[in-house]
């Protein structure tokens, strides 16, 4: 094992570290309010119901007993942090009996179908975008088309997604006005289903991207102007390299080093789903979920998610920690 | 006292005048005509001419070295005859004549291709003149095929390979630098890549923009010994911009001094030091210290002008020790002073033509 190995092995054991930590906070923050969840939802439940008062307390304490919410602190502190390492988050008191691995997972997808996809796609553009603002030779007809599109970004992606669902889908009805697919159809692996999938997502897509475009672009125009100053410039002109050469050998793959740490910090926060924009069109995802999960006490879904996301941040940042020397040859591991 | 060997310390001025390159090969042959060239920044607050109607001649294989303190203009010069100059500068008047060609009037894309096959830059703090992220090799092969016309046969890798090891050799690196990262060499070794990239179509004239300023004494000698014998090697021509007259007084075989962006005095190297002209040139050779007699270091007091509006007199007036009527009602000509002798000031308007 090389200078390699050893720092990929330090690096994820401090991965795991992180996540020990977070999911210990996650751990010990429920416990500190005081409620009582499962008596929450038998309440709830009973004043649905209506009659059923009595025996509330032995239901509940058997379904503490069924929760393990009965057994001393360290007990169930042990016990998550074995289901923890099994990845196993438990059952969801909300939609009993189904686990949360299964909810999560189900909403997950959607979710990374969707961010995922979106967030790619806006990294792309808007650094492209910002490239192009940041480069002295651009065209100058260019800079009257994108900062206009960059002020869209300034725009509340909640506040944007409502005006696209009232315009496109509720004024022109071109497109669906909510949810991840048709009500009245089954997910299956079928091209109408996949045809519909995509009608609904497009709205979700350009609420989010729009603002996600000028943010990358912003960025990337800085770090190209940044990089004009620079003396390496200067020696590339010198050099009677051509245009395009500079722009990208030179310029972009420069200021592109900082772009890629931001994506790399965005990649982990899409687990989180964008809980606004999957509110505002009913999305299956799981900011949609989580919204839920908070407005029952479903403290097994909450924290489901909440592990899901620190999962997410932590692991995006272990992979940033490793490619990262591939991309800057300054951070490459030194022996020392 | 025990002196300094050569090798040790950089020599003084007057010994540098003495081992003054007798076998310079300068030939008879124009390689670069600059005339009445002008470079102004505009700013809200007024034109700045930063480089003002410069004129002079560098034959083929003559060094050629610019001094002048900070904000005189020697870079702006040098950036302006590779038309580099950056918005808000711009090339005012004036022509560059390269082998017989106008630079200035060259279309942006002859230009590029002029720039390190004719004309190239050896920068100033190769510190950060080359790409953080790139290995030396791409960096010196990467101008070598931007400059390749349509019908050049491809080289191959191993071709390629061979370039790079020759230029690396010839600048005195080993060659396993090529697989190198800028990072990872020391400030020498950069100002040789740089060099090496210099050097790579074979230019007739290399600008050098303080190639040495970053570095040590010792190692300053042994780059501008390695770029003289390079100049020698190419029978290139050279314009050393500079502010270290013991480092032109070696290297240099004529000089040019700036001040507010004029070329006040120009000359052969050891004429200039031993007999300046220019009261400017005379206090800047005044204030060198001596390793031979001990005296006081002097300075020149006072502050260059400011470059923006220049009143209708002399720039140096204000500073200067034989000041009279004229110096405040008139900007001195350019005097030709017999052989390649050239001097801007009233004092010699007797004795010179313009």
């Amino acid at each position: 094992m090389g200078v390699l190995g050893h720092f990929i092995v330090k690096r994820f054991l401090f991965f795991l570290f992180v996540v020990w930590l977070a999911s210990t906070i996650i751990f010990i923050i429920p416990r500190l309010s005081g409620q009582d969840p499962v008596k929450e939802k038998l309440l709830l439940e009973a004043q649905r119901g209506g009659a059923m008062q009595t025996g509330l307390d032995a239901m509940a304490k058997s379904y503490q007993k069924r929760f393990g919410l009965d057994q001393p602190m360290w007990v169930q502190y042990t016990n998550f942090l074995k289901d923890l390492a099994k990845l196993n988050l438990g059952v969801s008191i909300a939609f009993f009996p189904r686990t949360v691995n299964d909810i999560v997972f189900e909403s997950l997808m959607w979710t990374l179908g969707l961010m995922g996809t979106v967030t790619l796609l806006a990294f792309v553009l808007g650094t492209l975008a910002g490239a192009i603002l940041g480069w002295p030779r651009k065209p100058g007809w260019l800079q009257y088309v994108f900062m206009p599109l960059l002020t869209l970004s300034a725009i509340p992606q909640y506040l944007l997604a409502m005006i696209l669902i009232f315009v496109v889908a509720f004024k022109l009805g071109w497109l669906p006005l909510f949810g991840g697919y048709s009500p009245a159809t089954l997910p299956n692996m079928s091209f109408e289903f996949a045809i519909d999938v995509l009608r609904h997502a497009i709205l979700p897509a350009f609420a989010i991207i729009f603002s996600a475009i000028g943010f990358w672009a912003i960025g990337m125009r800085g770090m190209m102007i940044n990089t004009q100053g620079e003396d390496y410039m200067i020696q590339a002109d010198a050099k009677g390299l051509k245009g395009s050469r500079i722009f990208m050998r030179y310029a972009v793959r420069n200021a592109l080093l900082p772009q890629v740490t931001g994506l790399a910090l965005v990649l982990g926060t899409i687990v989180t789903g964008q809980v606004l924009v999957e509110r505002v069109f009913s999305y299956p995802g799981i900011g949609d979920i989580l919204f839920q999960a908070i407005r029952l006490s479903d403290f097994f879904v909450i924290r489901g998610i909440v592990i899901v996301i620190i999962l997410g941040i932590a692991g995006a940042t272990f992979l940033l920690d490793v490619l990262y020397p591939l991309l800057d040859p300054r951070i490459r591991v030194r022996n020392s | 006292m025990v002196q300094p060997t050569i090798e040790e310390t950089r020599l003084s001025t007057e010994q540098a005048i003495q081992t003054y390159r007798a076998d310079a090969r300068i030939t008879d042959v124009d390689a670069l005509v600059v005339e009445n060239f002008s470079v102004y920044y505009e700013t809200d607050s007024g034109t700045v001419k930063a480089c003002d109607d410069v004129t002079f001649t560098l034959k083929q294989g003559e060094r050629f070295a610019l001094v002048g303190e900070s904000g005189s203009g020697k870079t702006t010069l040098a950036m302006g005859l590779m038309r580099l100059t950056r918005p808000p500068g711009h090339i005012a008047k004036g022509s560059v004549t390269l082998n017989g060609r106008d630079v200035t009037k060259l279309s942006e894309n002859e230009m590029r291709k002029t720039r390190l096959s004719e004309l190239a830059l050896v920068p100033q703090g190769a510190m950060n003149s080359l790409n953080p992220v790139m290995r030396i090799e791409r960096q010196i092969v990467d101008g070598f095929l931007d400059h390749r016309s349509e019908d050049d046969k491809a080289l191959s890798k191993d071709e390629l390979k061979e370039f790079v090891r020759d230029l690396l050799i010839r600048v005195g690196l080993r060659p396993g630098v090529a697989r190198l990262y800028p990072h990872e060499l020391s400030g020498g070794m950069k100002q040789r890549v740089a060099m090496a990239i210099g050097i790579s179509l074979r230019p007739n004239l290399i600008i050098a923009d303080e190639p040495t300023s970053a570095l040590d004494v010792v190692v300053q000698r042994q780059i501008m010994q390695t770029l003289g014998r390079l100049q020698e090697g190419l029978d290139a021509s050279i314009m050393l911009v500079g502010h270290d007259m013991g480092l032109v007084a070696q290297f240099a075989d004529t000089i040019g001094v700036m001040y507010a962006g004029k070329l006040v005095e120009v000359g052969p190297v050891e004429e200039v030091f031993s007999d300046p002209k220019h009261p400017y040139t005379k206090l800047l050779i005044r204030s060198l210290p001596s390793l031979q007699e001990k005296r006081e270091f002097l300075g020149i007091p006072g502050l260059p002008p400011r470059l923006i509006n220049l009143p209708n007199s002399c720039a140096f007036a204000d500073r200067c020790p034989s000041r009279f009527d004229k110096c405040d009602q008139s900007v001195p000509q350019t005097l030709n002073l017999g052989g390649r002798r050239e001097t801007a000031c009233h004092l010699y308007e007797g004795e010179g033509q313009s």
